[in-house]
């Protein structure tokens, strides 16, 4: 265990730890936009939904490059 | 405690100069079992359909009515592309609830492949509907400055398409390791059940992707796309 195994850790824990904040918020805001419109306009529910999830996957998408990117600082880690 | 690395996977045996790792022979085996079961299916089609033809043709309709609310155009064309994805992508995430069997989805190369192909897809289809000339035109919306912004998001959609389906199953799959490693034998079943769901979603989500993406290529196309009704 040197320095920079240790540096790894630490940044990989951290990237995942505040990654996760941004788009944690970001989908919790568009879901409950999601259930406002629903609830005005039930009728529109099947748009609605399917705009929701390909808008929550593309929002997903930033919690997941944070995934990625602490995954290589652990597997594969050029300078480890 | 050491985990293998979800990065690289390992060679199961070489095709002449080819190695050929566990992932490509899952993938394969999926492929055979597709098209085996798609064949014996439609192979006596009957106007009073027996039980699977009648399952599979409302595959076939309910994928086709997505292409259609979601891009607005006649589905034919984009039936065979869209709808392979999807079944294949769900396939592939399920296919871990064999024993033994890793999705090759977790992998990045499987998902790099399929990534190239909506990327090509893409190109294809716009070309297809605008020609050459008007696809080139479509880079310079809503003004030419904007151009090499949108020759970069051609490349970050593919790119992203392939990062998000690796990074969802595979961390379904390293989660359900850590957690098997750790509590036993029947405690990771709900995380499990938890994957088949996140399984289908990705399926649905890259499938759907690649339908908006390939819609908004086709700009604006003989059949301007009109509102989708509920």
């Amino acid at each position: 265990m040197n320095w920079i195994h240790l540096a790894s850790i630490l940044g990989a824990t951290f990237a995942m730890a505040i990654g996760a904040i941004g788009p944690a918020l970001g989908q919790g805001r568009s879901v409950a936009a999601a259930m406002d419109a629903i609830a005005r306009q039930p009728e529109a529910a099947n748009t609605i939904s399917r705009t929701l999830f390909v808008g929550l996957a593309l929002i997903e998408t930033m919690a997941i490059y944070c995934l990625v990117v602490a995954l290589l600082l652990l597997f594969a880690n050029p300078y480890a | 405690m050491k985990f293998a690395s979800p990065l690289e996977s390992h060679v199961l045996f070489t095709l002449g100069p080819v190695p050929v790792s566990r992932p490509v022979v899952t993938t394969w085996a999926i492929m055979a079992a597709l098209t085996l079961g798609a064949w014996l299916v439609t192979r006596r089609l009957s106007a009073e359909p027996s039980k699977p033809q009648a399952l599979l043709e409302l595959v076939v309709e309910t994928i086709a009515a997505q292409i259609h609310e979601t891009m607005g155009v006649a589905p034919d064309r984009y039936l065979p592309l869209i709808g392979t994805l999807f079944l294949f992508l769900l396939t592939a995430n399920w296919s871990s609830l064999i024993p033994g069997v890793e999705p090759p989805t977790a992998t990045l190369e499987t998902d790099a492949a399929l990534a190239l192909i909506v990327f090509a897809a893409i190109i294809w289809y716009g070309i297809r509907a605008l020609g050459v000339r008007g696809y080139l035109r479509t880079f310079a919306q809503p003004s030419i400055f904007l151009a090499p912004i949108n020759l970069v998001e051609l490349f970050t959609r593919s790119f992203s398409l392939m990062v998000r389906l690796f990074g969802n199953v595979m961390s379904g799959v390293f989660m359900i390791g850590i957690v098997l490693s750790l509590a036993g034998l029947l405690v990771p079943i709900p995380l499990m059940a938890l994957e088949m769901l996140t399984g289908a979603i990705q399926a649905y989500i890259f499938a759907a992707l690649a339908m908006v993406f390939i819609g908004s290529a086709l700009g604006e196309a003989p059949h301007p796309p009109k509102e989708p009704t509920t």
